[in-house]
Order: C-alpha cells, then structure tokens, then sequence
C-alpha cells in the first residue's frame, strides 16, 4: 500500500467515528472534554455552532453518532453522546455576548424561508449575520415544525423548544405565521432573491383495507393525532388504543395514548421485532412504560358494528430472507389475531405532499412526485428555489435537516453573490500536538473502564399521568463527568512519522488492542490478514508509513485504537505523537461569526 | 515513565491459546524502563513464548538479580512466582528453587553487570552444575542505573556517549557458557523478534542450562553511532547463523530447506526444534567449532545470532544428583521420614 496522506482532510475525520458519522459533523469529542471540565456554556456553543438546537437534539436526536461510537467495538456500549450534549444546554450560562453580530446594514437580499422547522431555522441561522433577509412562511402560529407538533412534551418540553427556536427568530428573522403558503408562484412573485423549501413531509400514510372508511371515526393518522395533542386540541381518548407501526412516531403515539387515558394501549408491527424501524431507545421507553409490542401482526380488516370500531384483525406473518439478507414477510398460516379496541393509531410513514408547487414554473418532480434537487447544491430546477430536510428527500430526522439547512445556506449565499454552487467552502482543519510534558497530555488519556450510566427517570407513576412530566431528568453533574470520562478522545490523533522510528518495536508492545504492527507492505487484502490481529472490520482504513530502515513498514489499523496515547508515551524518539484533529464543516460563517472553535 | 495503567481493553479478536488464554493474560505491570528499552521487548518476547508455548504462567519461576533488566520481571506474566534477589545472585536462588521444585520452569532475567561482573562466579556455576533454567541475559554493554559506565561485555574501543573509548577486553557470556558445558547457548537481539520468540520457547524447552544473550540496546546511555550495543549497529552487523522452528506437540507444516542444512533436536520433553542453518560451514552441535566461530566474527566486529551452540543429550542437576523428581512440598510423611529401618540402611552404606 502507498503511505497513508494524513494531509487528506477525510482520513483523520474518519477516525472521529462519531463526527464522521454526524449529518452537521458536530466535533463531539471536543464538547465532551469541555462537559468533563465543567465548561457546559462554552461546550453548547460549539453544538450550537455547529447543529443549532443543542437542547432539542440533546433529548431527541435520532443519535447517528452513536452506533458509530468506538466504544461500541471494544466495550459494549457507546459513550451517551446525545445525553451529554443535554447536559451542556442545561447547564449551561447566558451566551448572549457570544452569538454572531446581526448587521444593521443589511446586504439588499431577502430570502423566503416555507415552513417553520429546523431546516428552514437553520438556513436563518446561517444568513442573518451575513446581513440576508429572511423571511419564514409558516403554517402554524409558532415556528418549530415537528419538534412542536410530533414530538411529545414529556420528551421534549415546550420551554426547551421555544428558547432554541427564538434564538433563532431573535436573531432578525421576519415571521409571516399563520399563513399557509398555497402558491409557490404567488412566493416567487415576491421578488425573492432566492426561496427555500423546508415544508417536511407532512402527510401520514393510510391503510385501505376493509372497514377502514366505517370506523373512520376511531381511525387517526399518528402524526395528525399527535399535532392535535400537541396543539391541546385532542384531550382524549380510547381505554383500548391500538396502535399501528414500528417507527418512531408510533412509539410517540402509544406513550401519548397512555397520558390521554389509554388504559389497554398496544403497539403492533408486520415485521419481526429485530427489523423495528424505531431507535431502540425509542423501543425501551415505551416497554418500560408497560406497551406490550405484537410484532409480525399484519393488519387485515377493522371490524365495525353499528358504524363503531370494534376491533382490528390482523394476519400472522413470518419473515424469511433470501441470501442476500433482503427480507420477505409471508403470512404463517397461524389462525388470524382479533384485539378489540376502541380507538386505532395509524404510524406506518409519512409522505411529502407538494399540491401548492405549480408544476408549470419550472420546478421539475420525478415519477414519485419528489422534486428534482441536487445532492450536493440542494437546488432545485428553478434556479432560485432550494430544498431541504424532509421536503428534499423523504423522511429523515433534525439533525439531518440542520446539516441540510447549512448546505443549502452555502448555495444560497453563492446563488446570490452570483458564484458558482459547486465552488463550496472547504472545511476548516487543523492537527496541534498535544505534548505537554515526557508523558503529560492535555487530554486524559487514561481511559475508563466505566460501563454507559443510565439517565435518571423521573418517577413513573406522576410521568404517566401528565403530557408534559419530561421523562428524562437528564444527567447531574456528576453522572455527565463520569459518562464524560468514558469518551475515547478519538479526535486526538496517533501522528506517526517514519523518518524518526528506529523500530524498537515499543509502541507495538505496549499497545493495549494490539494496532500497531512492523511489517512488510503489501496490497491492502494482504496486508490486512498479515497483521498481528488481522484487521477485518473494512470500514476502518489502516494507517500506513514510508518505508523504515529495514524496509518493513508501520502499519496501524486505526479499528480499535483507544487513542490511550500510550505508543506515543513509550516512543523515545517522538515518531509517535498525540495531535488533536480539528474540523469543522465549510460553511457560511467564517471570521468573528465563527463562534464554537477556541 | 508512563503514569497511566495499560487499559484492561484488549482487541476483540485477540486470538486465544489452548489454555483459553490471550497474550494479555501474560502480562505484568506496565514498564518503568526508559521508553524505546530492548529490554521491554524482551519482555513482550517472554510473554509472546509463554503465550504460545500454552504454558499456565503458575508453573513458571521468574527470578532475577539487581538491575535495569532485573527489574523487568514485573512487567510480565504477573501470575507467575517471582523472586527479584540479591544483585549477581539470581542463580543461587534458582538453584535452591529447582532443587525444591523441579516440575516448574525456571526463567532467569538478568543483565551484563548482574552477570559478567558482581554475578560471575555465580553464573559459571549455574552453568557447570547444569541447573534445569533458562537464563536469559539482557545484555546492553552498559550500566544504565548509575549513569552509562561501561559494562564487562562492552567492547573493546566502543565508545560511551561523551567518545571515551573502552580500554578493558569484554567478556563473551556465550563462550564462557559453551567452555563450561551448558547445553543450549544462544544469541539474539531484542529488535528482532522473529527470531527471539522462537529461541525464547526451546530454551525453555531444554532440558538443562540454556543461556540466551540478547543485545538489548540502552537508549539512554548506549544508543549512540560509536557504540556497538545500538540498534542501528546490530541491524548492520548482525550475521544471523540459523531459523529456529520449535515444534510442540501440535503438527507443524515445515517450510523446504536446502537438504543438509536443517538439523532435528528432539528435546526430553517430546517437543522437536528444527534448526535451520544459513551457513553451511558451521555445526552448532559441535562445541569447538561453536567456539571458533564465536571468535572469527567477534573479531570482525561481527555479532553473530542464532543457537550458536547445542547439545541434544544434555543431563540437568537433578540427573546428576538423582534427587527427588518430585516437588519437597508434595512429598507425603512416608517419603519424608521412611522409618527406622531405612535409617539404618542409609547409616550402613557409611560404616
């Protein structure tokens, strides 16, 4: 293999598993540092720089991060990102003197911003202090999306939701509420310099099957059920709720039912268990709230008697996969299941719905009705108008439409400097030692053997009983330290440079998961099989050096590194240093706007 | 040296040996020797050789003198008995132990001035009395705890860090050992643990003294361009003699060697070593020209690698003496007191 380019931005960023695998590339080691040194105000701004609502996303963020955690290759569990980063919104101090300048002068651009949700918040985030106007249309009387309208208040609180979007509204943005855009013509006559489209994917699915139109009554669609909850329109409901779905929304709704007064709620699901599209998190809480889960139940036919909802029949199915791992749910031929019920919640997905974009102005839709956007421009086929979030490409989650936003602010900018959209900003990166002494660090690199701590619940029987009791109490001080501590500080980089080593083979004995190897170079399969431990997680790249003296070769397989320091500890001639990876994603900001990076 | 504990996490896929063990299992405490020591790498070979070896580490005795290299002893196989004695005294207490014991293997850690100088006289006896160990010395030519003086297997015209030239002849442990009968002598060098690991195994394979001289560089004070003890000296200089296999009781797939070159050493224990030699001119089982050979490429500057010397039908202590094959500790009240009239037997052979 040729010597590794640690000049290469994406190498060592890929080595930050949980940045890496970020939609908005939050520098999450970094924060979590700060959160261990009790630094919570100056640990949220870099969350806010980065992903904008630190204290909604640190309580219901879908948490890609974690999955990719390395603790989950050499322990069990990842370190609680997502927790930590609640930790430092609610711990945090008044930021006021630290949020960008809105300039007074303002650069004669004024951008329509349709609908209220994160993407669209996002995008305001970005060009307000580069002097845009911006204008949101939304549909609601408050801005927020479906962080307001589908997302329960015992998970996420009102107050939290309102600080972090006015924030954003205080920031300048000029609010039309309570107005629902039915033309994107009639937008554009406006005279916008640009216009972007943030409207999500507003539309649950329907089931049509047999009774579904005689018990339409008792039928809600999840999202629908929980807007109405949220907005104190539906107060009520069924003793016997069943509801429909695997996903995410569908444990939002039986954790709503049960508040409303469900006594008998239930969650049913086609597939098997294991193939659940909800987080198992999402999962865990609603058992723990006492929510059985039927899983491979088909729903057949809503049985109705005198124009009331009875019951729902469902088909028993069994799963079967092919080679290739592609599933195929068959009924089991077991006899069918009746549950009686009085009300039936429908989460079974969401569509996008575009019937106010006039299909004769120049914005083209492909096959399925989606618009046709650009993966990395986010614009659409009329120059001037951009996509993101769920309206780009179908359901996703907030951070995905933060990092949409941020991309779609970039092209806004450029579109109206009249710059080229593919010329994007490149990221910020730089790579500082970390030696403060023979074997001192400015990081901790003794690594804890800590299990993952669990968040404190508050007390069950008062949380059920009301729609805004939040669940999770959160981490205490304490508890965030020691969860802190169990971060591997991946973004602290083992450097190596060959022309320093005298093979003395001291890194590869003391290191702990055995990643360092002297040996000859070879093609990438070859070389990966003739390691100490052969490195065969494909995912993770190895880090090869020029040749050495002996014509053998370093080669580190960055799999199951702890980044412990220790190679670098026991190197006598500093061909091994720790040197800490920054990153932060291009983006619109730049200068004294820049607000999170020390 | 390293504040930190090495961390209990180890690689998911670390492979385990027959006794369900890692080679992490082998480990001691983490090193306190300068970082880039030889020595820590002869630690990482014992721990590598044990680990493979399949030996449970409480059937092993790990004694050592005074010492940078004596101190190593804690840096591996923590489960093991353990003895850090009196400087230049180690062999004494290998002796008594295996006298004690002989059913445990016997691993001595020492280094240059634990044994070429206060410990000399203890090392050749060690060796002429044929003590079942493996001996094992960390040799870098200098004194590292008291500040880089030269050591008695300093060469002669080596020079210390500040260009002061060694004016004494060196002592070569590995002649020393093959003039006074030991069984298994060999050399090697810590950066090369092809070849250590290997070696590291048939010597405590052996039955008998098996000494290994290993040249293990200091990097603080013997690591320079004029010294004769650094890594980049030994990989200019190093003539390595023979490949060593050693094959346990598990088959081995043999690589093809030039025929004439590889020699079968079936050790008391039914383990095989397969001896590979590189040159053709030279037999390790013949002591003189073991010897020879030693002198002809000490002369050149040369440091020459391998198992410089090997006798196949080599008896230990126990042998000689035709003492007790069982360990004291597990012998019963018959055995220790077998009666008056055993008494009076034993008093009969004097009279």
């Amino acid at each position: 293999m040729k010597p590794t380019d640690i000049g290469d931005p994406a190498y060592f960023h890929k080595v930050v598993d949980c940045q890496w695998a970020c939609p908005a590339h939050t520098p999450v080691p970094e924060y979590i540092r700060l959160i261990a040194l009790g630094r919570y105000t100056d640990a949220f701004m870099i969350n806010w720089e980065s992903n904008v609502f630190p204290g909604i996303l640190g309580r219901t963020c879908d948490r890609p991060c974690e999955p990719a955690c390395r603790r989950t290759r050499v322990e069990q569990k990842p370190v609680a990102i997502c927790r930590l980063k609640r930790v430092a919104a609610d711990n945090r101090g008044d930021i006021s003197d630290r949020l960008p300048v809105i300039p007074k002068k303002k650069n004669g651009k004024r951008i329509a911003l349709i609908g209220g949700g994160p993407a669209s918040l996002t995008v305001a985030r970005d060009l307000l202090p580069l002097g845009y106007e911006c204008v949101l249309f939304e549909k609601d009387r408050q801005a927020g999306g479906l962080m307001r309208t589908n997302i329960p208040s015992f998970r996420l609180p009102v107050a939290v939701l309102d600080d972090e979007v006015e924030r954003v509204l205080d920031m300048g943005v000029a609010p039309r509420f309570g107005e629902e855009v039915t033309s994107l013509k009639a937008v554009l006559d406006e005279g916008f310099d640009a216009v972007f489209i943030g409207t999500g994917a507003p539309r649950g699915k329907d089931l049509d099957i047999v009774g579904r139109a005689e018990a339409s009554k008792n039928i809600h669609l999840g999202i629908d059920f929980l807007t109405s909850v949220a907005f104190k329109h539906t107060e009520s409901i069924g003793k016997r709720v069943v509801v429909i779905g695997g996903g995410n929304t569908a444990m939002d709704c039986c954790r709503t039912a049960i508040r409303l007064g469900g006594e008998d709620v239930r969650v049913t699901v086609r597939s098997p268990r294991s193939d659940m599209k909800a987080s198992d998190w999402e999962i865990e809480d609603a058992e723990r709230e006492g929510i059985p889960i039927l899983d491979n139940h088909s729903p057949k036919e809503f049985l109705v008697e005198n124009g009331e909802l009875k019951a729902v029949v469902f088909e028993r199915m069994r799963a079967e996969y092919d080679e290739t791992g592609r599933r195929s749910l068959i009924p089991s031929g077991e006899p069918p299941v009746v549950v009686e019920c009085d009300d039936v919640l429908m989460a079974i997905g969401q569509n996008n719905a575009f019937p106010w974009i006039e299909r004769d102005i120049g914005l083209e839709f492909d096959e399925s009705g989606m618009p046709i956007v650009d993966s990395q421009t986010f614009q659409s086929t009329l120059p001037t108008v951009f996509f993101g979030g769920d309206a780009a490409w179908g359901p996703e989650n907030i951070i995905w439409a933060v990092a949409h936003g941020h991309q779609a602010a970039i092209s806004i900018d450029l579109h109206c400097k009249g710059e080229a959209l593919t010329e994007r900003p490149s990221p910020l990166t730089n790579l500082v030692s970390q030696k403060m002494g023979i074997h001192e660090w400015s990081y901790d690199n003794d690594v804890s053997n800590d299990h993952r701590f669990a968040v404190p619940h508050a007390d069950q029987l008062e949380s059920l009983k009301s729609l805004t009791v939040e669940v999770e109490l959160g981490y205490d001080q304490q508890l965030a330290y020691d969860e802190a501590m169990r971060c591997l500080n991946c973004d602290i980089q083992t450097v190596f440079k060959g022309s320093l080593c005298i093979e003395c083979d001291a890194c590869m004995d003391i290191c702990p998961v055995d990643c360092i190897n002297f040996t000859e170079n070879g093609e990438e399969t070859q070389l990966r099989a003739q390691l100490r431990v052969p490195a065969e997680n494909l995912d993770q790249d190895l880090y090869v050096s020029e040749n050495l003296t002996t014509g053998r070769v370093m080669v580190k397989d960055e799999d199951v590194c702890l980044h412990c320091g220790l190679c670098a500890e026991r190197c006598p001639t500093s061909a091994w240093d720790m040197q800490k990876f920054t990153f932060w994603d291009g983006t619109v900001m730049k200068g004294p706007e820049r607000v999170g990076a020390d | 040296m390293t504040h930190i504990a090495k961390p209990k996490f180890s690689h998911p896929n670390l492979p385990k040996n027959g006794l369900g063990l890692t080679r992490r299992n082998y480990e001691g405490v983490v090193s306190t020797l300068c970082a880039g020591c030889g020595h820590d790498s002869v630690s990482a070979a014992i721990i590598e050789a044990c680990y493979e070896l399949e030996i449970p580490a409480h059937k092993i005795a790990k004694i050592s003198g005074i010492g940078c290299s004596s101190k190593t002893t804690n840096y591996f196989l923590n489960r093991a008995h353990g003895f850090n004695s009196v400087h230049g005294r180690m062999p004494s207490v290998a002796t008594g132990a295996n006298l004690a014991n002989g059913e445990l293997t016997y691993l001595g850690v020492s280094g240059d001035g634990d044994t070429a100088s206060i410990g000399l006289g203890q090392f050749s006896h060690a060796v002429r009395r044929r003590l079942n160990m493996v001996y094992i010395v960390e040799n870098n030519g200098t004194y590292g705890l008291t500040k880089g003086q030269f050591s008695a297997t300093n060469d002669k015209r080596s020079k210390n860090r500040k260009g002061v030239e060694n004016q004494f002849d060196s002592i070569d442990l590995c002649s020393l050992a093959i003039e006074l009968g030991a069984g298994f002598v060999a050399r090697s060098f810590s950066g090369d643990k092809a070849q250590l690991v290997p070696l590291i195994k048939a010597g405590m394979s052996y039955h008998g003294f098996a000494l290994i001289d290993v040249i293990s560089p200091c990097v603080t004070f013997n690591n320079h361009t004029s010294s004769t003890k650094s890594y980049d000296y030994l990989r200019a200089h190093n003539q390595v003699m023979d490949r060593l296999d050693i094959v346990a009781s598990r088959p081995e797939i043999s690589a093809d060697y030039e025929p004439g070159t590889a020699i079968d050493v079936t050790l008391h224990d039914g383990s095989q070593i397969n001896l590979h030699k590189l040159s053709s001119e030279y037999d390790p089982t013949d002591a003189d020209t073991a010897l020879s050979n030693l002198n002809r490429y000490k002369r050149q500057g040369t440091v020459v690698t391998g198992v410089l010397y090997l006798d196949p039908d080599e008896v230990d202590l126990h042998d000689v003496m035709n003492s007790s094959k069982q360990p004291l500790n597990s012998l019963g009240q018959s055995e220790l007191c077998p009666g008056a009239d055993a008494l009076e037997a034993l008093n009969a052979q004097y009279r």
